[in-house]
This record gives C-alpha cells, sequence and structure tokens, in this order.
C-alpha cells in the first residue's frame, strides 16, 4: 500500500529566477508552491540568478506600497517543503554567501543543479 | 504522449501565448493528446472575450474558444489570478474554465510533460 502511494508522489522542482519585486513571478510562484505543497508532493524549490534576491535578508517593501513576503519562505518548512537548493555561482556574482539568507538553504554548483532537474518529474519555472 | 500546458504570459504583449497555441496545434497534429490548458501569472488574460484587437491581427481569445471547442480541450484559469487580473464568469470565453491550482497539480503530475511557456 506505501509502495503504490510513492507511486503516485511526483517530484516537482519550482525554479524561481527572477528579482523578487518589480514583477509578480516570484510572489505568485511562492503561492503556486504553497498550494501544490499541500497535494502531497515531492517538492523542491531552486533559486537561481537574481531568484537569490528572494531569500536576501533585511527587505524593506514599505517604501514600494507592496507586502513583503521574504518571511514567507521561513514558513515553507511548516508546508514540508524543506529542500531548498541556491545556485553557488548566482550567489557569488551577487556578492552574498548564505548567511545573508533568511532560511537554511543548501548551496550546489551548476552541475548538482543539473542532476536534480534531470531527476524531476515536473519543473515549473517562474 | 499526453501533454499538460501551462501559459504564464498575457496574450500580444508577448510571443508565449502565440507559441503554446501554435506548439499545441502541432503537438496535436503529430498525434499527441493535449489534456489541458492551465493559465497562470498574466496568463489569464487570453480567455477575456472583452478582447476586440484591430480587424486585421489575430484575436487570440477567440481562437483559444476554437481551439478549445475543436479538440475539446479544457483552457483552466487560476482563481486567484484572475481575481487580480479581472477574470471572471461573466468575461470568460467558452471553453474556459476558472479553477483553484489543484487542477493544475493534477495537470503536472498525471501527463507524461508539462510544458511551460512565459519568460
Amino acid at each position: 500500500m506505501d509502495f503504490v502511494q510513492d507511486m503516485n508522489i511526483k517530484k516537482i522542482m519550482h525554479v524561481l529566477r527572477q528579482a523578487p519585486h518589480g514583477t509578480i513571478y516570484t510572489y505568485e510562484g511562492l503561492e503556486m508552491i504553497l498550494i501544490m505543497a499541500t497535494y502531497d508532493q515531492d517538492i523542491s524549490v531552486v533559486f537561481i540568478g537574481d531568484g537569490v534576491y528572494a531569500l536576501k535578508k533585511g527587505q524593506e517593501t514599505s517604501a514600494i506600497g507592496i507586502k513583503g513576503f521574504a518571511k514567507t519562505f521561513m514558513a515553507l518548512d511548516g508546508y514540508d517543503v524543506e529542500k531548498l537548493y541556491v545556485d553557488q555561482l548566482s550567489l557569488e556574482e551577487r556578492g552574498l554567501t548564505e548567511d545573508d539568507l533568511v532560511v537554511a538553504v543548501e548551496v550546489l554548483n551548476s552541475e548538482e543543479i543539473g542532476c536534480l532537474m534531470k531527476d524531476q518529474d515536473v519543473i515549473i519555472q517562474h | 504522449m499526453n501533454i499538460g500546458i501551462l501559459l504564464k504570459e498575457g496574450p500580444y504583449n508577448h510571443q508565449a501565448s502565440d507559441t503554446a497555441y501554435n506548439f499545441a496545434e502541432a503537438a496535436i497534429k503529430r498525434g499527441h493528446t493535449i489534456d489541458a490548458v492551465f493559465l497562470y501569472n498574466d496568463g489569464v488574460l487570453n480567455v477575456s472575450k472583452l478582447m476586440d484587437p484591430p480587424q486585421d491581427d489575430r484575436n487570440i481569445s477567440t481562437r483559444w474558444m476554437a481551439f478549445s471547442q475543436k479538440y475539446n480541450v479544457k483552457i483552466f484559469a487560476c482563481v486567484v489570478a484572475s481575481k487580480r487580473r479581472s477574470i471572471n464568469d461573466e468575461v470568460l470565453i467558452n471553453g474556459g474554465v476558472i479553477t483553484g491550482l489543484g487542477t493544475f497539480t493534477d495537470i503536472a503530475t498525471r501527463n507524461d510533460r508539462l510544458v511551460t511557456f512565459g519568460d
């Protein structure tokens, strides 16, 4: 029975690639992740390019008149979304380290992320 | 092959809507099945029947409606994304359905491929 159940769980990777503010892609991407997480799928999230800024500590969004959502990434844990990956080169290019991020993540190089992608049933980029 | 389509961009502003349509037509002609089209982000604007482009241009929502009827494929629009963008049942083309992301989760997981169109 457990085996049958496992067969129905798909590996779904969400790829966040854009800056958190300026377009709605990251925010609606996060909304999608939160909903999909309630359907018992094997979900992971990878942050690439400007997507890494979504996790940056100390974002102050009141001046642009929108609700900040960096803290929501901290809540993903509670939705059983525990696989958060960040592209190493994207962090380095932006002068960031793991210490600058609001949540604990696994920093991987491009090749490792590529291997993870190859292993997915579904990849959704935002 | 069974294929689900995710379209994340609005009509006219972005090529993605045209490419998704052309891909869907081509896939069906090759013998594949398009299970459903799911609209997210500005993509939900593709199913507004208020669309009224100049006569010498394609009407993208009418085209999706014809596609939906010809192949019996539903065009789903995310309800939360739709509400943000003034899309509701009153402005919806035939074949368009406003639904939740649970429907999208089904589409993403039950098909051989999910093909995404957008930036």
